[in-house]
Formats: structure tokens, C-alpha cells, sequence
């Protein structure tokens, strides 16, 4: 019985890089430390000193691949640098760009929720109803209970694949809102 | 005798309002779709140099009217929001007209009437401005590949079972189906009336009736519930007593 325990040797370090890289290779989202923890039955920082590692080592390579936190999760990827060879053999156009009205919108949602429509309309000045629903189908926002006021408007923010699609780690990696006030003339 | 077209475009921060005049009866006006007073706001104040803390409102407003009545083509929603600020603009034209001292005894004290406005515009354009940012995030996320999508990232378990854990389930999934059909008979299947009918037929066929039989032949909760309240309506309203023979003894159920 204690047999399977024994011959379960702590992994060495360049072994557990490689056991990372695998997982995050593997995983169809941002993988967590978490997870990698978890299922690995590591602490958290000794992965963390694993991906710190296996992130020079990307850097050092410089390959076509990079190693990248984004939405509370690592995940691999391939450099920006080639993307029209990427798209040529994928045979894909970018997707379709979010109008600005929708960007908008989303701007006012990521910084201001939970935030309600009627709170969208102050900031913009317009009706914004056609934009959260096109936000809404793209999954980018989320509603997420009323709130406790006149006529319990819903409330909405943004969700994970927002952080995806925009390449945040998490909200507190959005510049903060009064940085865009310099640009004001 | 020279066609006059007048043709102003407006560069909304990239969404391209054009504004064309053609003689006199006719303008035809095209809007991206984000544009709102607020943007025109912006722009005209940019067009006129104006310092946005300082906005002159009487100039503003005149210009802002100016368009306002260009866009009399404009879809319903979108001009009642320009109508509303045109309103807002005029309140504040007419609230600096008014001497400030009825307001108060020092001019220190007193709010601009335009702060409000300036706040307004400030907080909307610093959204534009992220709205810009997270159009470029969004493009240099484009530019980014993940692997492609593999057949486990369906959770697709792959089958880890024998013929006979098939067998075996299906055999559950029979049993249960089986159970569902009998429930649904049941539910259907007695009435009250049909209940005392039924009691009514035995009761003075036999004269007389075991009721631990009686109720031993029914085949759900709701039977049983049925049939109690049978046995209590027939004694109520038929000649039929009940008997007990001893404590704790049977109770028969008889015609008298």
C-alpha cells in the first residue's frame, strides 16, 4: 500500500516547468495558478516560481510563441508580430470591430460597475440600448441582479471574456480613469 | 444661376457625421451611429477654440441651435436627446444672464451655472478616451492566436465503460421510465365521485366491508386519501354504519 507513496519522488524544478508548460499548453482558457496548485498538489509559490521560470524561458527563446497572463489566468499564445501569416493559413479576417458607440458603452460599464442603464445614459448622453444588447450577445458584459432603486434597473458588467478579448489580466490592470483626464485639453 | 451646396463634415472622433446642405429645402444629414449632444458639444466647443472650463454659453448655445435645426432629419430618439441638451444649454444661457448677487451675498459662494455641463462633458470625454484605448487593446488583441480548438476541449469524456455498465443503465433508465407512466396513470385515473361509486357497488353487494381490505387494494397515497374520504361520505350520507368489534379491531363497513 504505501508503496505508491514512495515511489512518488518530489519533482526537481526543470521537471515541473515542463509539467506547467504542458497544462497551460493543454487547457482551453488562461489556466489559474490555482488550478495548477490543485492539481499538481504544489504550493502556490513554487508554481508561481514555475511559470516565472518558464516565462524567461519564452522571453529568451523569443519563438513564435508567447507565455501571457490574461484574465486571471496564463495561457500561450503566438506573438503579435505574426499575425497576417497566421490569418493567410487560418484563412480568417479579424472580427468584426465593436462600433464605438459600443466601445463606448463598454468603457462606461468597465469602469463604472455594476452599473445601471439609466447610469450608462448620464455618461453618454445618449440611449445606449442597441449597444449593451450587441455587448450582451458578444458576451463581453454580463447582467448581474437589479438594483435597489427606482424601478430595479438591471445592472451590468463586464465578464471574462471581456478580460480575453482585451488582453487584461484582471480589471485593476484597466488605466485608471483619471489618467484619461491629461488628454483632456 | 450657381447651385449652392454647402457641405460641412464633422469628424466625431472618428465616427464621420456629415452634415450637407443642398439649397435650401433639403438637408440631408448622415450621423455615426455614437454621436450624441455631448459629442457635438465637445466639437464645437473645439471648433470655436473655446476653453472647456470657460465655455462662452451664449455662442455655444447659438451654434448648437444652429445644428439642432440642420438635424430636424435626424431618427426620433436620437433628437430628443439633442433637444434635451439644447434645453439644458439654454437654461444655463438664461441662469448667467441673471445677476448673481439674488443668489447669494458673496459671487465666491455661487456655482456656476455651467459647472454641471463641464462636469458632464469632462467625465464623457475621459470615456471616449477609454472607449479609444480598449479600440486598440481590442486590435492588438486580434493580432493574437491561442492554439486550436482539440477534441477534449468538449469535455468530451471519453467512454470508460463496459457493455454491461451500458446494460445496466439502460435497465435504470427503463426501470425509471416504467415508474413515470404508472404515476401518470394514477394521477388520471380516480375521482372522488368514482371513488364513492366504487365503495357504494362493494358496500351493498357484500353487505358488508373489511375496511383494512378496502384500503389495502389501493394503489397510491391519493387512492388512499380518496377512499378514506369515501368511507366518511357514505357514512354520512348512505344507510351504512361503521362497526368496530373490539378496541383496536377491525372496522367493517356494513348496509344496514
Amino acid at each position: 500500500m504505501d508503496l505508491g507513496i514512495e515511489e512518488k519522488q518530489p519533482r526537481s524544478i526543470a521537471e515541473l516547468v515542463s509539467i506547467v508548460e504542458a497544462l497551460i499548453f493543454v487547457a482551453d482558457e488562461p489556466l489559474s495558478v490555482k488550478i495548477l496548485a490543485d492539481v499538481l498538489e504544489e504550493d502556490r509559490e513554487t508554481i508561481d516560481s514555475a511559470i516565472d521560470e518558464l516565462k524567461n524561458e519564452y522571453e529568451q527563446r523569443s519563438g513564435g510563441l508567447q507565455l501571457r497572463e490574461i484574465a486571471g489566468g496564463w495561457q500561450i499564445s503566438t506573438r503579435t508580430e505574426f499575425h497576417e501569416e497566421i490569418r493567410k493559413f487560418l484563412k480568417t479576417r479579424p472580427n468584426a470591430k465593436l462600433s464605438l458607440a459600443s466601445l463606448e458603452t463598454l468603457s462606461v460599464i468597465a469602469y463604472k460597475q455594476p452599473v445601471t442603464v439609466p447610469e450608462i445614459l448620464e455618461i453618454r448622453g445618449v440611449q445606449s440600448a442597441s449597444a449593451i444588447k450587441t455587448l450582451l450577445d458578444k458576451r463581453l458584459i454580463v447582467a448581474g441582479g437589479r438594483k435597489e432603486t427606482v424601478g430595479r434597473p438591471m445592472q451590468y458588467g463586464t465578464s471574462k471574456s471581456f478580460l480575453i478579448q482585451f488582453g487584461l489580466k484582471d480589471l485593476s490592470e484597466l488605466p485608471s480613469i483619471e489618467d484619461f483626464e491629461d488628454l483632456v485639453q | 444661376m450657381e447651385q449652392q451646396t454647402e457641405q460641412i463634415s464633422v469628424d466625431f472622433h472618428r465616427a464621420r457625421a456629415h452634415i450637407v446642405a443642398e439649397s435650401r429645402d433639403e438637408i440631408k444629414l448622415e450621423l455615426g451611429e455614437f454621436a450624441g449632444p455631448l459629442d457635438l458639444l465637445l466639437y464645437l466647443i473645439k471648433q470655436e477654440q473655446a476653453n472647456i472650463f470657460d465655455i462662452p454659453i451664449a455662442r455655444i448655445t447659438g451654434e448648437y441651435l444652429k445644428y439642432i435645426r440642420l438635424m430636424k432629419q435626424l431618427d426620433i430618439a436620437l433628437a430628443a436627446d439633442f433637444i434635451v441638451m439644447a434645453a439644458t444649454l439654454i437654461e444655463i444661457k438664461s441662469k448667467m444672464l441673471l445677476p448673481r448677487e439674488i443668489f447669494g451675498e458673496t459671487t465666491d459662494a455661487i456655482e456656476d451655472p455651467r459647472q454641471e455641463l463641464v462636469d458632464r462633458l469632462l467625465e464623457h470625454q475621459k470615456f471616449q478616451n477609454a472607449a479609444q484605448m480598449l479600440y486598440e487593446r481590442s486590435t492588438v488583441e486580434q493580432a493574437v492566436f491561442t492554439r486550436g480548438h482539440i477534441e477534449s476541449d468538449d469535455n468530451n469524456t471519453e467512454i470508460n465503460a463496459t457493455v454491461f455498465d451500458l446494460l445496466y443503465v439502460f435497465q435504470r433508465i427503463l426501470a425509471r421510465h416504467k415508474e413515470e407512466i404508472q404515476m401518470e396513470i394514477q394521477r388520471e385515473e380516480m375521482s372522488l365521485s368514482e371513488m364513492l361509486k366504487n365503495l357504494k357497488r362493494r358496500i351493498f353487494s357484500a353487505k358488508e366491508l373489511y375496511l383494512s381490505e378496502f384500503f389495502q387494494e389501493m394503489k397510491s397515497k391519493q387512492e388512499l386519501v380518496l377512499a378514506f374520504i369515501a368511507v366518511l361520505e357514505i357514512v354520512r350520507t348512505e344507510s351504512v354504519k361503521l362497526l368496530q368489534e373490539k378496541v383496536f379491531g377491525e372496522i367493517i363497513l356494513k348496509a344496514i
